[in-house]
Parts: structure tokens; C-alpha cells; sequence
């Protein structure tokens, strides 16, 4: 009896911290079309979220791509299909590869931040204070935060996608003896309209889901250094795992039958 | 001006505020103490709304304090948090002008800042700081930007949350006397909460001692030391002995 009350206490535990995940992005989404509107913060956090996130993404993509190239490389070789690297590769960059790796990366580096970011202004009693001088802490911190991460996640997936490529070309043509331009060619001739749009909406939904995570953990933060701690690490896990079911959803919805 | 009836709060079954009954008139120094966890800075966050109280009514000028424009509530009040509560992103001079540069008080931006400046002038610190960041600063000067934000709206109801607390004694008259200078200046009605009795003697018109969830006495300060309540007593002597328990 004991181990199925704690499988229902953990499962209740569960879904009570998916209704308040809920609530807080209902919440966020009115936010984020009523005014006030505070732009400076928004441009901050595009810069924040997206420009100073270049260099672990194009970092992350480019090594992935290269291997990415190696194991298709060596792995055709097994039936003959070596000459598959630049199909495989742009397919599995852009479709996969290149959003799950992105949204990861921000969830590690911008969730992780936002979280002992906000964590740390609870603490400190700054969201108390937001309120007392009339600006709605949800408006000034979440509303900026998630909507650059909404526009910006895509813009380095893609981004991102384009830099992976280039990995698997460098490994391609450098080590591996292809064409140039036929792996370029090859790359492009296989690659669909549909592919790069999905890849585009898979970063919107891995920002939105990084940046969200990042602000409730850090507006729910307990007291303390070890409440932003605890904060800063059940983000990012949060964040993950919901990035990778999400991937599962939409690859589903995107690429089934 | 600041009314209190019967307001309880409860974290779980730790019953803090028991049933507070407290009248703060326009244009007095309220100053409220208390030994450490008594609830005391519940007790503020709960007229500024921070804190939603379990029972009882928050009047501001006659009004429930939850009903009615949010904005325009809070307008009215400014308040110095504990440790400061500068925002770490924004420079000095963008903390003070907070209030001022966004909602219903919105300036241009240079009118902002020469307020902010003047205001920092106003709490003894120097234009240079203005553009330096809370990090920079010592607790003293923290304190004292935390003072100029709270002020720079010229708020009619104003809240001191431990005003000296981690200070040193010198820093904290300076603090205490400032405090004093600008509510006389202002003419503001405001809610200090501390246990310092130098904060008390120097800011309060009356004293309100928080214990064991009520307000186990209230008067004016001249009565304190003659009040005869064996807590009050305990309190301003800092004595061991006495009905309020050392271990807590």
C-alpha cells in the first residue's frame, strides 16, 4: 500500500507542477498582449538570448556536423552508400540535429541564466520591489524574456542548421575525398522547403519552452543561495526534457505518414 | 490614514499575525518592532498587497486596500527594502528614476536622471555615483540609493523595512537621521519596522511592539520607556530575563 500512496503522491506531485507550468504560461501569454510594453528589456534580451548564444551554437553544430558526416561515411561503407553523407548530413542537421542541439544549448546557457537571474531577484527581495514602484514583475521580467526567445531561437536554429552543414561538408571534402560542389549541389537538391520550416518551428517552440522554464524556477525559487541553486538546476532539467518530448511531438506531427 | 483590523496570516500552521489592530494617521511616524521572525515585514507586505492576508481588512484613507486601481495604489507609497533591493542590472541613478521612467509618472529621461541626481544629493551621496552600479556600492550607500528610490516619487505613505540593519552604529545614525529629516521634510506618513532602538528614538512619533502575532502595545514614543508592559520593558532593555523567551 505504501509504494502505490508514493506512486500517487509522485504522480499528483506531478500533474499539480504541469497545472502551475500551464498557469504560468496562460498567464504569460496575456501578459504578453496587454500593454505595458518594456522594449528596451525585449532588445536586451535579444541580444542576451541571441547574439551572445552564437558562439556555443555554431561551436556545438560544427562539431556535430563533422561527426555526423564520419559515422555516415564509415556506416555506408558497410552496403556501399558512402556517396550519402551530404543527403544525410543536411537531413539530419536540419531536421533533428540541428534544433535539438540548439534548443539544448539554450536551455543550458539562457535557462540556466534567466533562472539564478530572476531566483536571485526573489531572493534578494527586487521583485518585491518591481511591484512596489507599479511595474508588473511577469511584464518587465517574463513577457521580454520569452518573446526574444520566440523570435531569436529560430534565427540560430537555422543558423545553426547552415553551420552544421558546413561541418559535414569541411569533413566531407577535406578528409574524405568528396566533391565541393557535388556535396553542395547534393545538399541542396535534396533538401526540402518543408524540412527548413519545420526546423525553423521546432526553435520557436525549444525558445519559448527554454525561456519559460528559466522564469517560472526563478519566480518559484525557494529562499537562499541553495533555493537559487535548486532553482537554476530544475530549470535546465525541465527545460531538456520538455524540449525533447516536444521534439518527439512535433517530428510526429511534421514528418508522419 | 493606515488602518489595520484584525489581520491574521498563516504560513501552514505557523500562525504569524494573530489578529493585528493598528491605526498609523496621516502625517506620523509609525515605527513597528519586534524580535526577529515575529512577522513584522509580513506585516508591511501585507498593506502593499506583497503578502495576501488570510482575514481581516487593510484600509488606506477609508478604502480596502485590495479593491480599486493597483497603479494608482502603489503610487502612493514608496518603500526602502531591507537590503536594499537595487537592481543589479540598472545603474544608480536608473534605480532611483525607476518609478520615473516608466507608468503613470513617466519623465523624458534627462528630467529622470536630474531628479535621481538630486535625490542621491538629498541622502548625502555624490552626482558621480549616479552612473556607478548598485555592486559597486558599500551597504551604506545601498541603503542610501534604497532611500533616494524610495523618495524620488515624493510617495505620500512611505515604508523603512530595517532601515540600519548591517550597518555600524555611525552609519546607521546617519541613516536614522536622514530618515527623520525626510519624513519631516515631506510631511509622509510612514511604517518603519525595526529592532534597533536607535532607529526608534531617532524616526518614531509612536511605537507599536509586535509579539506573538499582535500588537502587544502601542503609544507614543515618549511613553515607551515608562509604558509598564513587561514585554515592551524586556524589549528596550534587551534583557534576557523577562516573558519573551530567548530561544525562539
Amino acid at each position: 500500500m505504501r509504494f502505490l500512496a508514493a506512486i500517487g503522491a509522485a504522480t499528483l506531485a506531478f500533474l499539480a507542477a504541469i497545472g502551475r507550468i500551464a498557469i504560468f504560461a496562460g498567464q504569460t501569454l496575456s501578459h504578453l498582449i496587454r500593454p505595458p510594453f518594456y522594449f528596451k528589456e525585449f532588445g536586451q534580451q535579444l541580444l542576451q538570448v541571441g547574439y551572445f548564444s552564437l558562439p556555443v551554437v555554431g561551436l556545438t553544430t560544427i562539431f556535430t556536423g563533422g561527426a555526423l558526416a564520419l559515422q555516415i561515411y564509415a556506416g555506408g561503407a558497410r552496403f556501399n552508400a558512402e556517396a550519402v553523407v551530404p543527403q544525410i548530413v543536411a537531413i539530419g542537421m536540419v531536421r533533428e540535429l540541428g534544433p535539438v542541439l540548439v534548443g539544448l544549448m539554450i536551455a543550458a546557457r539562457v535557462t540556466s541564466s534567466i533562472a539564478a537571474e530572476i531566483a536571485t531577484m526573489k531572493v534578494t527581495e527586487q521583485i518585491d520591489a518591481l511591484v512596489t514602484l507599479s511595474t508588473h514583475p511577469m511584464k518587465y521580467l517574463t513577457v521580454p524574456r520569452v518573446l526574444a526567445a520566440l523570435i531569436v531561437v529560430p534565427l540560430l536554429t537555422g543558423i545553426g542548421d547552415i553551420i552544421g552543414i558546413f561541418g559535414g561538408f569541411l569533413v566531407a571534402t577535406k578528409t574524405l575525398g568528396f566533391n565541393e560542389a557535388t556535396y553542395l549541389q547534393n545538399t541542396a537538391d535534396f533538401l526540402q522547403a518543408s524540412d527548413i520550416l519545420s526546423s525553423l518551428a521546432k526553435g520557436a517552440v525549444f525558445g519559448v519552452i527554454a525561456a519559460l522554464m528559466g522564469c517560472y524556477y526563478g519566480m518559484n525559487s525557494g529562499r537562499g543561495a541553495q533555493g537559487v541553486g535548486s532553482a537554476t538546476k530544475a530549470s535546465v532539467q525541465a527545460a531538456a526534457i520538455l524540449i525533447l518530448a516536444a521534439n518527439f511531438v512535433l517530428t510526429g506531427v511534421f514528418f508522419s505518414a | 490614514m493606515i488602518r489595520l483590523k484584525d489581520v491574521k496570516k498563516s504560513f501552514g500552521s505557523n500562525h504569524v499575525l494573530k489578529g493585528i489592530n493598528l491605526h498609523v494617521p496621516k502625517g506620523e511616524s509609525m515605527v513597528v518592532i519586534g524580535g526577529s521572525g515575529t512577522g513584522k515585514s509580513i506585516l508591511i507586505k501585507s498593506v502593499l498587497g506583497l503578502v495576501t492576508p488570510d482575514a481581516g481588512e487593510i484600509l488606506v484613507d477609508g478604502k480596502d486596500a485590495t479593491q480599486g486601481d493597483r497603479d494608482a495604489f502603489l503610487a502612493r507609497f514608496g518603500m526602502l527594502f531591507q537590503g536594499g533591493a537595487l537592481f543589479d542590472s540598472l545603474s544608480v541613478w536608473q534605480n532611483v528614476a525607476f518609478r520615473l521612467m516608466r507608468g503613470s509618472l513617466k519623465r523624458p529621461k534627462e528630467e529622470a536622471r536630474e531628479i535621481a541626481i538630486d535625490k542621491l544629493r538629498r541622502v548625502g551621496l555624490k552626482a558621480d555615483v549616479a552612473d556607478r552600479y548598485p555592486a559597486e556600492l558599500s551597504g551604506g550607500m545601498q541603503k542610501r540609493v534604497g532611500l533616494a528610490r524610495a523618495i524620488a516619487a515624493e510617495p505620500e505613505i512611505i515604508f523603512f523595512d530595517e532601515p540600519t540593519t548591517g550597518l555600524d552604529p555611525i552609519m546607521s545614525g546617519v541613516i536614522n537621521d536622514l530618515i527623520r529629516e525626510i519624513v519631516v521634510e515631506m510631511g509622509a506618513t510612514t511604517m518603519t519596522i525595526t529592532h534597533d532602538m536607535s532607529s526608534v528614538r531617532t524616526i518614531a512619533d509612536k511605537v507599536a511592539m509586535l509579539h506573538d502575532g499582535v500588537i502587544q502595545w502601542a503609544g507614543p514614543v515618549s511613553e515607551m520607556d515608562a509604558s509598564g508592559d513587561p514585554y515592551l520593558t524586556q524589549f528596550v532593555s534587551g534583557s534576557a530575563d523577562g516573558p519573551i523567551e530567548a530561544i525562539r
